[in-house]
């Protein structure tokens, strides 16, 4: 039975790592100097980030009349941005979450990236709304406090203040999930600093960490506890995003399939920013062993499950807006496979439904260049989703003398610039200070798929390794063997 | 728990958790297991029981709720009642949102918090390692010599036993 079981359980990580391989190859990418490739994505990253931070700076000093807006198009690039950052931030939380819950152990070598993918979209998405504000400055009244209005309290009874708590809640559990998550790794790279000035830094952070049982069984408690949290976290986030559409009476946002719709789309868009990332990480950090074709196939799978869920959302709202008989539903879906914005629209359906059908097929889910340019279409796909939702359900309203257009301006392709700039300027600095992956969690699932021996206690002469021929021994072996001759007493 | 310990220093998972359990059976007192991972089934092998902290997670988001179904009937129905839209005052499903996210911020960031001061985890708090490279990749097994039927040199072959690569006793205030 065990041995039917190592055989078909395939390594998680690759190259035979043995822990210590594992902290000096993780440990060691923050210690190096960084190559001329990071130098030149920050380089061109900030230079994103700094067209940002120019666009942001116009835009409150003049108004919010910038934006390519109208009476009939209120909403347009700005909304579009937040509900696509945030819904990137979800893949983390569905692969430090979720998949933890269900026990998914690849994701070991993601989850911390991915956390901190998680946050930095939500920090990209919250400029949004605030920016859209015209006055980011008055952004505290949001927060319901005494004030001398009154005091006149915010209107609980608003999906945008639903949406407000939804965002900093879910902001501040997934940055205190990875900060939970990297204590012991904190506390292994503090060990092993030689700088000074790090080494305070990291002993700052690493609480005093010292690797007790005692310590890590409550670690496992609390870690499962945060994910059992998360976990209807995530699927609320997205299903509030979402009724900041579905509660009004615009045909095209008001549809209750609207919560489900929404989460797919989060978590499908996610894992193909997740797939970006990795990709480009596992290139330039060597992290060949790390993440591996496993990987990719997982996250191809879940690409396709996801996407699934979309396209057939896609298919719902057209099917029930005719079956609905309502002129105006109709009106709103035919204009928006044929209207002016039919361009967008078929983006969006060749991206999200037709081509992720490719990764039906193995060859090319373990294909890292095919998978790296599909998970980037599908970014693509994504972002226009939003935007048709946005715009094609505004830009053509129940009078005909309100139909407009709607093009942006350079604000605000400054802006989506700039949110891009803020992402990756964020994850390069994360890469070079902080582990890229859980070291003390890929160090518990090395064994998995490797011959020998098994996790709970396994057999008394366990040396076997990669390669015995061996393989797993009986467990009820008795104890005793010769002690082996290095000892030192 | 006396001040005489012995610490034994083991490379593999598996003979560690053996070693834990063969001294747990023979009846000896294990001060603490210190490893570079959560080692599934040492928490069993060293009988220690489940972590409370669930409780003090389901107490604590049901404060979080109560109080906040709390303020948003104060809110919007005592304190500056406000008519939007004709809804009623009393507009209970739309106060489930705001209330089950602040349920789960409550709960959540509280659980962190309780957990790091039982863990006494303190920001700067300077660890005393028990071996330099137990966030590494080293398990260590620190026995305490509790009684007088403690035979340093029986348990210290029996380590050896059991592949420690390195036994040594340590005299003096608990690490």
């Amino acid at each position: 039975m065990a041995d039917v079981l190592a055989f078909l359980r395939r390594p998680l990580i690759g190259g035979e790592k043995q822990p210590g391989e594992v902290t000096a190859d993780i440990s060691g990418l923050l210690d190096r100097r960084p190559g001329p490739l990071w130098w030149g994505a920050i380089t061109f990253s900030a230079s994103m980030l700094l067209i940002g931070v120019v666009s942001a700076t116009y835009l409150v000093a003049t108004g919010v009349g910038t934006w390519g807006l109208n009476n009939t198009v209120g909403w347009a690039f700005d909304i579009t941005n937040f509900v696509f950052w945030i819904g990137i931030g979800h893949a983390g939380t569905l692969i430090s979450a979720i998949l933890f819950l269900l026990r998914q152990r690849w994701r070991t070598s993601v989850n911390r990236s991915a956390e901190a993918m998680t946050i930095f979209a939500v920090i990209c998405a919250g400029l949004f709304p605030v920016l859209h504000m015209g006055r980011p400055w008055m952004a505290y009244w949001m927060i319901p406090y005494p004030n001398f209005r009154g005091s006149l309290w915010i209107n609980f009874r608003s999906p945008l203040v639903w949406d407000f708590f939804a965002i900093l809640t879910y902001f501040t559990i997934s940055l205190v999930f990875w900060y939970v998550g990297m204590v012991p790794d904190l506390a292994t790279l503090r060990d092993r600093a030689k700088s000074k000035v790090r080494r305070w830094l990291y002993n700052l952070f690493s609480l005093g960490w010292d690797g007790s049982t005692r310590t890590w069984l409550r670690y496992e408690t609390v870690y499962t506890l945060l994910a059992g949290l998360a976990t209807p976290l995530v699927l609320s986030v997205h299903t509030i995003v979402s009724w900041d559409f579905a509660t009004s009476v615009i045909p095209g946002w008001h549809t209750t399939i609207f919560p489900p719709y929404f989460v797919a789309g989060a978590i499908f868009s996610g894992m193909a920013m997740v797939l970006t990332l990795m990709l480009i990480a596992r290139k330039t950090m060597h992290l060949e062993h790390y993440i591996t074709v496993r990987h990719l196939d997982a996250m191809s799978k879940l690409l396709i499950f996801t996407g699934g869920m979309v396209g057939v959302a896609y298919m719902t709202e057209f099917f029930i807006a005719l079956y609905s008989g309502n002129q105006f539903e109709q009106f709103v879906f035919i204009n928006r496979a044929l209207g002016p914005f039919a361009w967008a629209y078929w983006t969006m359906v060749s991206c999200n439904v037709l081509i992720p059908q490719l990764l039906w097929f193995r060859t090319i889910r373990q294909n890292f260049t095919v998978v790296f340019i599909i998970s980037i279409l599908i970014n693509v796909g994504m972002w226009f989703e939003r935007f048709v939702i946005i715009v094609t359900s505004l830009h053509r309203d129940y009078l005909p003398s309100n139909w407009s257009h709607y093009v942006p301006t350079l604000v605000e392709i400054g802006l989506l610039v700039g949110s891009f700039g803020l992402f990756f300027t964020a994850f390069l600095l994360f890469s070079r200070y902080l582990p890229v992956v859980s070291m003390n969690e890929v160090k518990s699932v090395l064994h998995i798929g490797r011959g020998g021996q098994g996790r709970n206690g396994g057999g008394p002469d366990g040396r076997g390794g990669p390669g015995d021929p061996s393989g797993p021994r009986d467990q009820q072996t008795p104890t005793g063997r010769k002690p082996r001759e290095e000892v030192t007493v | 728990m006396s001040d005489r310990r012995m610490i034994g220093v083991f490379a593999e998972e598996h003979d560690l958790l053996r070693a834990v359990k063969a001294f747990r059976a023979r009846g000896h007192s294990i001060e603490d297991v210190f490893t570079p991972y959560f080692v599934h089934g040492l928490d069993k092998a060293m009988g220690l029981g489940r972590s409370r902290l669930p409780w003090v997670t389901f107490l604590l988001g049901l404060v979080g709720a109560g109080l906040k179904v709390y303020f948003e009937y104060w809110t919007t129905m005592i304190d500056w009642p406000i008519n939007v839209g004709g809804k009623p005052w009393d507009s209970l499903p739309a106060f489930v949102p705001v209330t089950f996210e602040v349920m789960v911020l409550v709960a959540g960031v509280s659980t962190v918090l309780v957990f790091f001061a039982l863990a006494k985890l303190i920001p700067g708090r300077k660890s005393k390692l028990v071996h330099p490279r137990v966030t590494d990749d080293r398990f260590v097994l620190v026995l305490d010599e509790t009684d007088a039927a403690f035979d340093p040199e029986q348990v210290r072959r029996m380590l050896i036993s059991f592949n420690a690569e390195n036994v040594s006793e340590q005299i003096g205030e608990a690490a």
